[in-house]
């Protein structure tokens, strides 16, 4: 029988599997945050121990930043703080870092991918969630906490238990109007937060095969919403397009770096230990109403009612998170206004959702009840999106563009909602207080952000262009 | 880490489910570059209320949580276990975990016992009822019980992460004895060292 490509990746990176102790993995990509890691390198300082492989880690600065110009400094000490001691470490441990300002730096999980970092059939992780963002490399890459951060820096390997293997297939194409943040929407919805845990998601299928890369990396970025650590997506031409040219990719070996990385795919008659089959033409854009991201309804659709669940656990799940969000079952979503429309994070902050957003923006005006920001992933994002006029486009329509970094996804800089707002955001997560203390965060595309910006309530983009 | 055989101590309930790790520690939180006094920040908009179950007088000093189902998904913040340990917590209960929450847990000596949803909601009730009965999360025979209600219930863990638990292993420490198998896996595969534009 055939492998999966998790089977694959994972034998590849076989270290060794000691008797009685878990598996050893190597890891060929280390990405590094200040959030996550100074804890790390005290422990690393601690015991006296090196850095294994500077020239596998990469370091940049995202959660903290404020994405005011470059010219205001960081106003909260303790970001400031834990700015410097990134900036301490990775001077200290031979470490590349792209800091605040720096032509590379951006969210992580844009920056890999762009600098060409991120490659087909590696291994790599991050002190993050999100890295299964990578996933859409045919990689495995998955979230650690702390200590495997340190484990990581100072070994270049993780023990690791082996996951099981899922295929969500989207079969057919999706209709006009509808995007990759839709399709994982739709697959969070119906895998629930917690189906995908203990799980690899590989997706396939028509719909998956017909994304771009930038679509391909919001589908894997939200495994972990669906409980998955790492989402994985085979590589095929789209993939190989994207890599060419990108700043760590050696060109004078390009052909035969394109042809080891098309081995990157299960095989035809790979057995997963799940399937999952979606019907991607019945797919339509979708929003969310609660605060966990399965809580989906479609953008036409109404308020959920609780007291139609049946299972008594969801229904009493679904009555906090509306007294929470502050809705009424049964109000149709179109009708709800919101105050902040927010447009980035490592979901949707790439050239193509800023393109999605632009062509919707430059048909109107924000709402003046509405603040809207543009955040770009990476300051390269930025500086491609500035080249094609975008800025402008988005500047005229009333949105704020703003510098490079994890802004309000998670509200750790100064982009935070006030308690009571409501905000559209492309982020990927609605917990309680994820966007700020008391915030209302719904998770839905670029297009049907800026559609709402300009509507002053949820709204799609026909409802603008027409 | 410290070596744990068992936990002892009270319970206390927390009946929601999809308790993710933001709720545990708010973002605002994790500025800090310090491993310590993250119990101050735990369920940290949660404890503003005065109604909230961690509040009550009877719940002081509970050193096991008996969670809703789901505990721990979404971000990869370690500091969600230090908030859980730092207040005084030493083993978590539910009927489902976070991967990578479930796995932080490990490397900190927190232990977390998944029983059925059925057996939580039993146990949930037992703690509500009467807050002073002691529960005992015994590592070695891997069984919760509460002698007061008769109530033992066997649960399961990989011989591997029990035995981490039980000896306190450095995992750092135990992976840097495999340097030559790691050596040898540098040597035979292609490196994926960073260019020069990135280094």
């Amino acid at each position: 029988m055939g492998k999966t490509l998790y089977e694959k990746l994972w034998e590849e990176h076989l270290v060794v599997a000691p008797v009685g102790e878990p598996a050893l993995l190597y890891i060929d990509l280390h990405l590094v945050h200040e959030v996550t890691s100074p804890q790390a390198f005290d422990g690393l300082r601690l015991n006296r121990r090196p850095v294994r492989r500077p020239d596998l880690t990469l370091a940049t600065a995202d959660h903290n930043v404020p994405t005011d110009p470059l010219s205001v400094p960081v106003a909260d000490p303790t970001s400031k703080r834990q700015l410097e001691a990134l900036d301490e470490n990775c001077r200290e441990f031979g470490i590349t870092l792209f800091a605040r300002g720096n032509e590379n730096q951006g969210i992580v999980h844009v920056i890999g991918p762009e600098l060409g970092a991120t490659q087909p059939g590696m291994t790599i992780v991050c002190g993050d969630s999100h890295t299964s963002t990578h996933g859409a490399f045919g990689s495995l890459a998955f979230g650690i906490g702390t200590s495997e951060v340190e484990h990581v820096l100072a070994t270049q390997t993780l023990p690791q238990q082996k996951a099981k293997t899922m295929a969500v297939t989207l079969t057919g194409a999706v209709p006009a109007g509808v995007g990759a943040k839709d399709i994982v929407l739709a697959i969070v919805q119906r895998l629930g937060t917690g189906g995908g845990a203990g799980y690899v998601i590989e997706y396939r299928g028509q719909a998956i095969s017909a994304l771009s890369m930038e679509g391909r990396m919001t589908i894997c970025n939200m495994s972990i919403e669906a409980g998955a650590r790492a989402g994985l997506i085979g590589v095929d031409e789209t993939t190989i397009d994207y890599l060419k040219n990108r700043p760590n990719i050696d060109m004078t070996k390009f052909d035969s770096l394109a042809a080891s990385w098309r081995n990157w795919v299960s095989d035809e008659d790979a057995h997963f230990d799940h399937e999952v089959v979606i019907d991607a033409t019945t797919l339509q854009p979708f929003m969310t109403w609660g605060t966990n991201p399965a809580q989906v309804v479609a953008i036409d659709g109404v308020v959920p009612d609780p007291s139609t669940f049946s299972d008594p656990e969801e229904r009493a799940t679904a009555e906090r998170s509306l007294t929470y969000m502050g809705l009424k079952a049964n109000t149709p979503m179109r009708e709800i206004p919101v105050d902040v429309v927010f447009i980035g994070s490592c979901t949707n902050s790439r050239i193509e959702d800023l393109r999605a957003a632009a062509a919707v923006a430059q048909r109107g005006r924000v709402a003046s009840s509405v603040r809207a920001l543009v955040v770009p992933g990476s300051h390269r994002v930025k500086a491609q999106a500035e080249a094609e006029g975008l800025d402008q486009i988005f500047i005229n329509a009333g949105f704020e563009w703003r510098e490079p970094g994890c802004s309000m996804c998670l509200g750790m800089n100064p982009d935070q909602l006030t308690p009571g707002q409501r905000s559209a955001s492309t982020s990927n997560r609605n917990f309680e207080g994820r966007q700020g203390r008391q915030g209302r965060t719904h998770l839905l595309s670029p297009a049907v952000a800026a559609a709402t910006a300009l509507k002053g309530r949820f709204a799609t983009p026909d409802e603008v262009l027409a | 880490m410290k070596a744990v055989a068992r936990v002892t101590g009270t319970g206390v309930a927390l009946r929601r489910s999809d308790v993710d790790t933001d709720q545990i520690i708010p973002s605002e939180w994790l500025k800090r570059v310090e491993r310590t006094g993250f119990g101050q920040g735990l369920f940290s908009e949660w404890r503003d209320d005065p109604s909230f179950v961690l509040n009550q007088p009877e719940h002081q000093g509970a050193a096991i949580l008996v969670a809703g189902p789901r505990f721990g998904t979404g971000s990869s913040r370690e500091h969600a276990v230090w908030a859980l340990m730092d207040y005084g917590f030493g083993a978590i209960i539910s009927s489902s975990f976070g991967d990578i929450f479930r796995n932080n847990s490990s490397k900190q000596g927190l232990v977390i016992v998944q029983l059925s949803a059925q057996l939580v909601e039993e146990l949930q009730s037992i703690v509500e009822q009467s807050p002073n009965t002691p529960l005992i999360v015994d590592v070695q025979r891997l069984v919760v019980e509460v002698a007061d209600f008769d109530w033992i219930q066997p649960f399961a863990m990989d011989a591997i992460t029990q035995e981490r638990l039980l000896e306190g292993w450095d995992d750092i420490g135990l992976t840097l004895r495999q340097s030559s198998a790691i050596e040898q896996y540098e040597r035979t595969h292609a490196s994926h060292a960073l260019n020069s534009t990135l280094q």
